[in-house]
């Protein structure tokens, strides 16, 4: 996937969910739900709002039990006797970082470090400090830092522990581009160094950018995948031509090239060509424009975003509930 | 059997104490209030007519360990919430036990340090400086003496306990504490009956009442303890329950 090095994932998976349900009273907040995380993976959650993604982290995260289904994290199954050891081994950011405003940055996280009894907490609060750059800040009190920096705090706070799984709540909700690259830079470094990280998102570029998989939940889980595989899925292959002037005949010139399934008009001089392989197609394709005497202006292939994917899987939705 | 982590209760303790310490009108009020209540008896053993019963006055003493703690403690859970920091302890692995000991401990540590000092301040105060027959009448206050040094912790523990299963269920801080106030007067019924004489000040009434009323502070940590539902403080629903699993979970996550 662009702009993601392969990385290798460990067999077993980090994360298991099994036709998970969660309902409040009459509201289902998720249905059904089934997927796996693997060790080390950057898994992307998506979906609009109300859709059960924070239901979800909360449920994985021991806070909120299931309704029904089951589900392993870090390899410990989802049950009222393991949940101290469940939260032992992961961490969970929620949208808002929740720090304590009147104390310091060190002290916020001294706090955390003894929550997790961790050996050592001044090294490990250094640490976390340092990845995400704060090292200079950590006298400060939280109250006088920027939304960005509490994001980072809270980041700080979650990579304390060394968790098995990190669940992200819309890690970057709010915060300004600058702050917005630094959070996804720890991201894309937690993910080299080995971290599973869970990532719920409503930016579809950043999903996009930072994540191996992604899952798109709309109460029920809508897919699952690499967004290559899902645009694969979704949308035909297509080739865009665009050429200086309309053509006379469009219709006559690509029926007749070989492996064109079809074509449409897309406004002067611009066509959309259906085609098994677009690599393949596109030569051919160039060839009969040029000796049909056309000027040819460009020609390449369609790409359809995560967001395409995102948008046609929701309206999916939004149609099937209008009928 | 629940084990207890005592390190995670140490860092709430400890968390909770750097925060008061930063919050100057949580300071100013957890001073100015146990003053005030110094000063009526104080003045009406200075001032009092030789013969007066000082058992009232001297009883006004343990409204100090009722009064002080009840917002701190009304604030504790309710607090966390609405300032966004409940949900991340939560995802911890903190117990619920641990969480409500160290808030608790953090209320009672204050609380108890200035109900002593206030205490020990008034009877050294009425031993150097009062005349010695109103010393006198003081120090022979045994039962009452004896009952006021018992009943500071068991007094604190009471509104503390309430204090925070009001907290626990309340959806607004000053709500908490308005009903947290109110709910840590009822055994202050027992030292008016005291006071008024209807049931005589006696070592053994003292140790009689000091025993029900740790009986029911035992007893009502547990309660609070079992009314700490994770679910219902981060989202505002209680569980639901179908087949029962609701039930289970929630009794034995910690």
């Amino acid at each position: 996937m662009e702009g993601v090095p392969e990385v290798t994932f460990c067999p077993q998976a980090a994360v298991v969910v099994d036709r998970l349900t969660k309902c409040f009273g009459e509201r289902t907040a998720f249905s059904e739900v089934s997927f796996e995380v693997a060790r080390g993976e950057v898994f992307g959650f998506l979906g609009p709002n109300g859709a059960g993604k924070t239901t979800m982290v909360r449920t994985l995260g021991t806070l909120i039990e299931p309704t029904s289904g089951m589900a392993t994290v870090a390899g410990i199954p989802l049950a009222p006797d393991n949940a101290v050891e469940i939260r032992q081994h992961v961490s969970i950011m929620p949208e808002a970082p929740g720090l304590y405003l009147r104390l310091t940055v060190t002290e916020n996280l001294e706090y955390f470090a003894g929550l997790y009894g961790l050996h050592q907490p001044a090294a490990r609060i250094r640490a976390a400090l340092d990845a995400v750059n704060l090292g200079d800040r950590a006298g400060d009190l939280c109250g006088g830092l920027s939304k960005g920096l509490r994001q980072r705090v809270g980041l700080a706070r979650t990579l304390l522990s060394d968790p098995v799984v990190m669940f992200l709540d819309e890690p970057t909700s709010g915060l300004d581009p600058v702050a917005t690259r630094e959070v996804h830079n720890l991201i894309t470094n937690l993910r080299q160094s080995g971290t599973t990280i869970f990532l719920t998102t409503h930016r579809l570029e950043e999903a996009e950018r930072l994540c191996d998989r992604v899952a798109i939940l709309n109460t029920t889980l809508r897919t699952v995948g690499q967004t290559e595989d899902l645009r694969a899925q979704l949308f035909t292959k297509t080739l865009v031509v665009q050429t200086l002037e309309s053509l006379g005949d469009p219709g006559r010139l690509f029926t007749g090239i070989p492996g064109v399934d079809g074509w449409r008009s897309d406004g002067p001089g611009s066509y959309v060509l259906s085609v098994p392989d677009p690599r393949r197609v596109a030569p051919e394709v160039t060839r009969g424009l040029v000796a049909a005497g056309a000027d040819v202006v460009s020609i390449g292939e369609a790409k359809h975003s995560l967001e395409d994917v995102y948008l046609e899987l929701v309206n999916e939705d939004v149609e099937a509930r209008g009928q | 059997m629940m084990s207890i982590d005592t390190a995670r209760v140490r860092a709430v303790v400890r968390k909770e104490l750097r925060d008061y310490r930063r919050r100057r009108s949580i300071v100013v009020t957890m001073i100015i209030l146990p003053v005030v209540f110094l000063i009526e008896p104080t003045l009406t053993v200075f001032l009092a007519p030789a013969g007066t019963n000082l058992q009232v006055p001297l009883l006004l003493l343990l409204l100090i360990p009722v009064v002080t703690p009840s917002t701190l403690a009304a604030y504790s859970i309710v607090g966390e919430r609405e300032q966004g920091t409940l949900e991340p302890l939560l995802t911890t692995p903190l117990r619920r036990e641990e969480f409500i000991l160290g808030k608790a401990s953090a209320v009672m540590i204050p609380t108890l340090v200035l109900s002593y000092a206030v205490f020990g301040l008034f009877l050294a105060v009425v031993g150097i400086f009062a005349k010695s027959a109103a010393s006198a009448a003081v120090f022979h206050q045994g039962p009452v003496l004896l009952a006021i040094v018992l009943l500071i912790p068991l007094m604190a523990g009471w509104a503390v306990i309430v204090g925070m299963a009001v907290s626990v269920r309340a959806s607004e801080i000053r709500v908490a504490q308005q009903l947290g106030m109110v709910a840590s007067f009822p055994p202050l019924v027992a030292v008016i009956l005291l006071a008024l004489g209807v049931v005589h000040p006696s070592v053994r009434v003292a140790l009689l009442f000091a025993g029900v009323l740790l009986l029911i502070d035992a007893r009502a940590v547990s309660l609070v303890s079992r009314m700490f539902d994770r679910e219902r403080l981060v989202t505002g629903n209680r569980a639901a329950r179908p087949g029962g699993t609701s039930r289970l979970w929630r009794g034995r996550s910690g």
